[in-house]
Formats: C-alpha cells, structure tokens, sequence
C-alpha cells in the first residue's frame, strides 16, 4: 500500500500539467472547430473538406501525431529563429488540438444540420439576419449535440494527454511511462486511475451541461459550471504554488532522460547532485531517443546521458568503426562545433547492444558467438526493442553476419527480457548494462567482427550549460565513476520483480556508491 | 374591389359581423413579369398579376404548379430569376431585405414554432429582431385572443399544444408587429377539417377586422372558394385562371379551374341531395 501511496505523491502537481495542457488544447480545438462548423452548415463543400481531413487526423495514431510536429516545429523554430520550442507544451497542444477536433466538429455540423428546416424557414420570414438566426435559433437548438461533441472530445483529449511525455511535456504520462519501464506497477496504476479519474469527471460535469441544455435547466448548467471552475482551480493550485513556493532565486536545470530504467535512474543521479549544488531541478522523462538529442541541442533540456554510439550512427550519420575512446573524443569535437553543446565527460561503463540467449540454448547448440548463431538463425525468433531494427546497427551486424531469422518480434525493453525467457524469443538484442541478463543467466554473444559500435554511456550539456562552471563541477564526479556492475545493479533494483525500488531511490544508492568509491579507491568496482 | 361572396359563410358569425375598413391599410401587390427556375423546372412562367389592396386572393392549383414559389417572391424567400414585385409600387428589391420580411406576415404549414420558447417569447420574438422594446403581457394577450386562444397559454411550450393551437399562435406571431401584408402558405393544410374550418373563419375575420391584404396558397378548392375574394388558378407556372368564387363555381373559367372546382362541386351537390333523401324519408 505505501508503495502504492508514492505514486500517487507526484500526483498533483502532474495532475496540474496534464489539466492545464488538456484544457488549452480543448479551448483551441472549439475556437477552431465551432466557425468551422458554422460555415460548414452553409456550404456543403466546406462541410465535406473540414470533416475529411478531420477523419484524416484521427486515422494518425497519436503517438505519431505528436511526434510528427517534432520535426515540423524544429523546421519552423529554426525560420523563426528558435523563438519556439519543438518539444514540451507546444507539439502538445498542436497535436490534441488537431485530435479534438474532430468529435466537436462532427457533433456540430450534425446538430446544427439537424434543425428542422421550417425553423429555419420561420427565422428568415420572420426577418432574423444571420447572426440573430444563429443566435437564438441554431445555437441553442444545436447545443446539446455539440455539448455531447465537447464531451468526447475533452474525454479523448485528457487520454491522448498522457502521450505527450514523449516529446518532454510532463503530464500524468509520466507516471505511466516510467511505471511501465521500470515494471513498477503502482507507478502505472497512480497514473492512470488519476487520469481515468479526471475523464471520468469532466465527462460528468459536461454531461450535467449536456442534460442541462437539452432540457433547459439553466441552474443545472450554472451548477456544474461552478463545480467545474471549483475543480479547475483545485487542479491547477499545485502547479501555481509549486511555482510560486519554489520561485526564489534558485536556478531551475531541466535534466532529460529517455525512456528505459537506466535512463530514469541516471537523471536522478545527475538531478540529486545538482540540487546539492543548489538548482532547483526538472524532470523530462520518457522522452522518445529520436527527439532528445534535438531537445538538449535547442535547449529545451540541460543535461541527458547519451549513448557513444546512438550519437556516432544517429546524429553525426557515421558508420566506420574507431575505437572507443577515439569516438568519444570526435564527439566531443562534434557537439560542440555543431552545437556549442558540451559533452561533460563519459561515466565509465558502456550499455552496447548485447545479443543474449538463453543458457540452455548456449549449451545444446554450443553458441558462443554471433558467427555460431548464423547457423541456428532460420530456427529461431529474434525479440527486439521498438527501435532496434531500424537501427543502423542492425544494417552493421548483418553486414558482418548473414543473419536470417525465422520472426523478428519488437517488444517494449520490459516484455523483451521476459520473451526470451518464456520463449516467444530465442534471441534478442538486449543492454549490456541491464541486470535482467545476469538475474536470468542469459548468456551474451560475443562480436567478434566488431560490428557493433562502442556504447559509452556519456555525459552531454546543452549549449547554455557549456560554459557553467558550477554546474560543470557539480557533474565532474560523475565521470569515469560508474562502472557496469554498478549500473546494472542499480538498474535491477529497480527492474528486479521482488522488492523493487524506485529509481530516485536507485539513484541514491548508486550516489552513494559513486562516493564512496571515490573516496577509498578510485576506478575499482564495488560488488 | 371585387364582392367577397356571402354564400355557406353562415358558420362564421365573425367574419359577417366584421366588414372591411373603408380605408384598408394592407398595400397593392403587382407582380411583374416574373420567370423562376430550379434547374430545368420551370416553376414561374411569366406572371403579370396584381392584388388588390386589402383583398384576399387564394392561389390554388395543383402540386408543382409554382403556387409557393410565386407566393414566396413576394418577400423574398425566393429570389426570381427574372421580373418584379412591387408592392405599393415600390419594387421589394429596393428595401432591405431583412426590413423587408418583418413588414410582411408569414404564416406556413410546417408552422415553425421555435420548440425552445414558451408560446410569449414566439410571439415576441419580432421585437428582439427589430431590437426594440418587448411586447408587454397585455398586447400578448391581445394577440393570443385575436386568434380566439386563452392569454394562460402564453407561458406553454409549443410541444404542449395540439397542431390547431400552434398554428393560432403562428398567425399571432405573423400579426404582432400590425403588417399589412400577409402570405399564406397552405397555412392550415395540416389540420383536421374541423379545426380548418375554425380557424379559417378565425382568420378571415382578422383579415377583414384590420383591412389586411392576404395571399393564400392552398391546396383545398372549398377553402379558396369559401375564403377568397378572389382565386388564382396555376398550372406549369402560369396564372390560367383569375376570378371570384361565384365565377369559377358558374364554371367557363377554362379546363384547369373547372377540373379543380368540379369536385368540392360535385360533393357539396351530393350531400345536398343526400340530406333532401333523408329528410323526405323521416317525413315519409
């Protein structure tokens, strides 16, 4: 219960994001949507195209929407001269915007074409202009159906809101997407029964404004409207006073971390030593790998641990191997004079793509090597995270290695491990610094052509932070401090299915053990 | 101004005991030329017609003969391809449209009640519309008894009245603001034969009490022929007939007005005979 009960501590202040953001996107989407509507009821062609592309939209999945307006903002920021931010509330709002629009629209071209034409009829003869006509016909007669609209849309746009901590906008996603990761199930279900749970009474209190339209009970309109600024105002009270009660002088730093355990565990670490050395610290979790590196390199973001090889192949397009340190060294170069971002020093271990099979398998069929696996490939199902096979590493290893698998399966990083062991996956391309592979005693590969690139975890300052001496010192410690057991223990603290713990308490420990490494003997591995 | 027929108005004590005003303020109509079109049905076909200053003029005629559409170029709920209406000799395009229709009444089958306002606030509404001061209780009650309803139903909603009661409140409604002009389309055509015939006298009586000049489109020969001063007869968009009751009931008005007056005719003729059987039977 009390784990259940640490959910639901970082509730509110979610709670207030998500309600902020739902509600902006909801008003915007009426704004639109309502003359659109109107125009659309005098011309059948207008009616045709509003409500196509509106169909259009919905057929996007959402996550896709959202991430698609990373790319169109970054495009845009950049002729506006970074005036805009690609990530956070922005795309956000954009893409639930576009996604309430259509139910409002829908349900109120329905309903203000389904007045009966002899009203209308009535209106004119009577000598109503159109705005009259509007007004005291269309409007009120057409309500209810547009409420009903406003209801499905508010009810959608509060669901697809928990999307947006993808593109870095905190909301009650966060909860869920960290949850979901680190396998910690009270994290997940304080998300969602706070998100339900908003739903569930804005429906409620739009459906009081819907019945009290339809029958014409101003006091029941007038009643829920009070009870909704009421909620309003309670919702967004902890964003306001956070704000407020944390607005001194103290400077904020926003740390991202992308979407999988050692990525929470790390921003913790990074983000408690930096509240020891006296900023004030923001949260961007569950950020998609794809928008992250844009985030840091515009701003939107302080500090992120990165990927040796994720930067190498992704951002800088580069597939000839170097060694591992010469790599770090060209992307220091790099980030800076494409960027004047500022790589803050590699951690010491390295998370590469480890391909891992079951100890079983590695017996009977004697595998030791991926040039073993070429042999066995057409027998067995290959398990991988979302991204993997789009990946230019897999183009690297199956140019060394003339992999042909029978399936390949895409898993979130959580259900992969638990495929190979319950064998829907014979193989998969697991972290080497996750602590499922030794808690499960898969057996890694080994790459004896050297296919896949070095994966030092390392250390990456946005541009503002490139020249912050005090927060440059505050990280120092961190470099070459952290060795792979270490993280792996750490990670299985949080990932392990008994006695988990969550990441900020990960973290601690792991600081904890960064320091006193230091102190008794530098550069050697605590068990 | 032609002599409005006393004949089978006995049922109404109303309309006789209500001669028209010497003076009647309802305007002349002349509807010039008019040719109108919905694709390639010809609905006007050339109409040169005037109405009389405070008479009412039925237009009958069968369905699709462009009774409704000549009747609504008078306040332009159709604009006509070609032609004018003048009304008072000034061509109704002149004036702006929305002054235009709130000079005029309407009243039309489908009735159009607004159902989200009591039976008050229908009426009036055209004060809101002209945005002046709303119509007090008193002129309400007024209106409502002018079209023989009780002033109690004036806070109702026009779910709750039969079809008869809404279509007396439409004709208040169309009344409220004292037009001269009145267009009628099909007005009581939805109601059951009894209530027509109310209501029909209940309007004939305004009609004649205000000095209005009416148009009626309807569909009924008995009630033109019982109502009218005069009756118009259409067919494929052209006037083929323009005559008083008592001329299209002698007949020679042409083959279209004698197709339309033979029935009501016929069986008035019938229940006549019918009721001579019966009585010589009782006797015998």
């Amino acid at each position: 219960m009390s784990t259940l009960l640490t959910g639901f501590e970082r509730v509110p202040a979610l709670l207030s994001e998500h309600v902020q953001l739902s509600l902006s996107a909801l008003g915007l989407a009426l704004l639109i949507a309502l003359p659109t509507a109107i125009w659309a009821m005098r011309s059948r062609r207008v009616a045709q195209i509003a409500l196509g592309l509106a169909s259009l939209i919905q057929t996007i999945p959402a996550l896709a929407l959202l991430a698609l307006f990373f790319p169109i903002l970054l495009a845009v920021a950049a002729m506006l001269g970074d005036r805009i931010s690609p990530l956070g509330f922005l795309p956000s709002l954009l893409a639930l915007t576009l996604y309430a629009l259509l139910p409002i629209l829908r349900n109120a071209v329905t309903g203000l074409k389904g007045i009966d034409p002899a009203l209308g009829e009535a209106a004119d003869a009577l000598g109503m202009t159109g705005w009259q006509k509007l007004r005291v016909v269309e409007a009120p007669l057409a309500a209810p159906m547009i409420m009903a609209g406003i209801r499905t849309a508010a009810v959608w746009t509060i669901g697809a809101a928990t999307l947006s901590t993808t593109v870095g906008q905190p909301s009650l996603g966060d909860l869920i997407f960290a949850g979901l990761q680190t396998q910690n199930w009270s994290l997940v279900l304080a998300g969602c029964i706070a998100a339900a749970g908003l739903a569930m009474l804005v429906d409620a209190l739009l459906g009081m404004v819907e019945t009290g339209l339809a029958r014409r009970q101003p006091l029941r309109i007038r009643l829920a409207g009070a009870l909704m600024v009421m909620g309003l105002a309670a919702a967004l009270m902890p964003g306001t006073i956070m704000r407020q009660g944390t607005g001194e002088q103290r400077e904020t730093v926003i740390v991202g971390a992308k979407r999988f355990t050692e990525q929470f565990i790390l921003a913790r670490v990074i983000g408690q030593r930096l509240e020891d050395a006296g900023y004030r610290v923001e949260y961007r979790e569950g950020m998609g790998s794809a928008v992250v590196f844009g985030a840091l390199t515009n701003g939107d973001i302080d500090v992120y641990v990165d990927y040796s090889g994720t930067i190498w192949t992704n951002a800088m397009k580069r597939t000839d191997p170097v060694s591992r340190p010469d790599m770090i060294d060209a992307i220091g170069k790099w980030v800076a004079t494409e960027h004047g971002a500022r790589l803050a020093g590699a951690l010491g271990f390295e998370n590469t793509y480890a391909f891992a099979v079951r100890e079983a398998d590695a017996k009977r069929l004697n595998l030791r090597t991926l040039d073993d696996v070429v042999r066995v490939s057409p027998d067995f199902t290959f398990g991988t995270d979302v991204e993997f096979l789009e990946r230019p590493e897999w183009q690297m290893v199956q140019n060394a290695y003339p992999l042909r698998f029978k399936a390949e399966r895409a898993f979130e990083p959580t259900f992969m491990y638990r495929a190979l062991a319950s064998g829907q996956a014979d193989i998969i391309s697991a972290f080497s610094s996750d602590g499922r592979i030794a808690a499960n005693r898969f057996v890694v590969l080994e790459d004896p052509a050297g296919a896949i690139p070095g994966y030092d975890a390392i250390l990456l300052a946005s541009p503002r932070r490139s020249g912050d001496e005090r927060f440059l010192r505050a990280l120092q410690p961190l470099a070459g401090s952290i060795s792979v057991e270490m993280m792996r223990e750490a990670n299985y603290r949080v990932d392990r299915p008994r006695n988990k713990q969550t990441s900020i308490a990960a973290a601690r420990w792991l600081n904890r053990q960064i320091d006193t490494a230091r102190s008794n003997t530098p550069h050697k591995d605590i068990p | 101004m032609p002599i409005r027929p006393r004949m089978a108005r006995t049922s109404s004590s109303a309309a006789t005991a209500n001669p028209p005003p010497a003076g009647a303020k309802g305007p002349a109509v002349r509807l010039a030329g008019l040719y109108h079109s919905y694709g390639s049905v010809t609905a006007l076909n050339g109409i040169a017609q005037k109405v009389e200053a405070g008479s009412f003029v039925a237009l009958v005629g069968l369905s699709g003969s462009g009774k409704s559409t000549l009747l609504k170029t008078v306040n332009r709920l159709v604009a006509p391809d070609s032609g004018q209406v003048l009304i008072d000799g000034i061509d109704n395009c002149e004036s702006d449209l929305h002054r235009l229709r709130r000079s005029i009444g309407y009243v039309f089958q489908n009735i159009g009640l607004f159902p989200h306002m009591d039976v008050a606030r229908n009426i009036g509404i055209g004060a809101w519309i002209r945005n002046i001061a709303p119509l007090g209780e008193a002129r309400i009650a007024e209106l409502l008894e002018q079209v023989d309803l009780p002033a109690s139903i004036a806070l109702r909603m026009p779910g709750e009245l039969s079809g008869g009661q809404q279509q007396r409140v439409g004709v208040a409604r169309a009344l409220a603001h004292e037009p001269g002009l009145m267009l009628m389309d099909e007005p009581f055509g939805a109601l059951d034969p009894i209530t027509r015939e109310l209501i029909g006298n209940t309007y004939r009586a305004i009609h004649d009490r205000l000095g209005l000049t009416t148009l009626m489109v309807t569909h009924d020969m008995a009630e033109a022929l019982l109502l009218a001063d005069r009756i118009w007869v259409m067919a494929d968009g052209r006037i083929v007939a323009d005559a008083t009751p008592q001329q299209l009931l002698l007949g020679a008005c042409g083959a279209e007005a004698e197709a339309l007056v033979a029935i009501p005719r016929a069986q008035a003729e019938k229940l006549v005979a019918m009721r001579e059987r019966a009585t010589a039977d009782r006797l015998a």
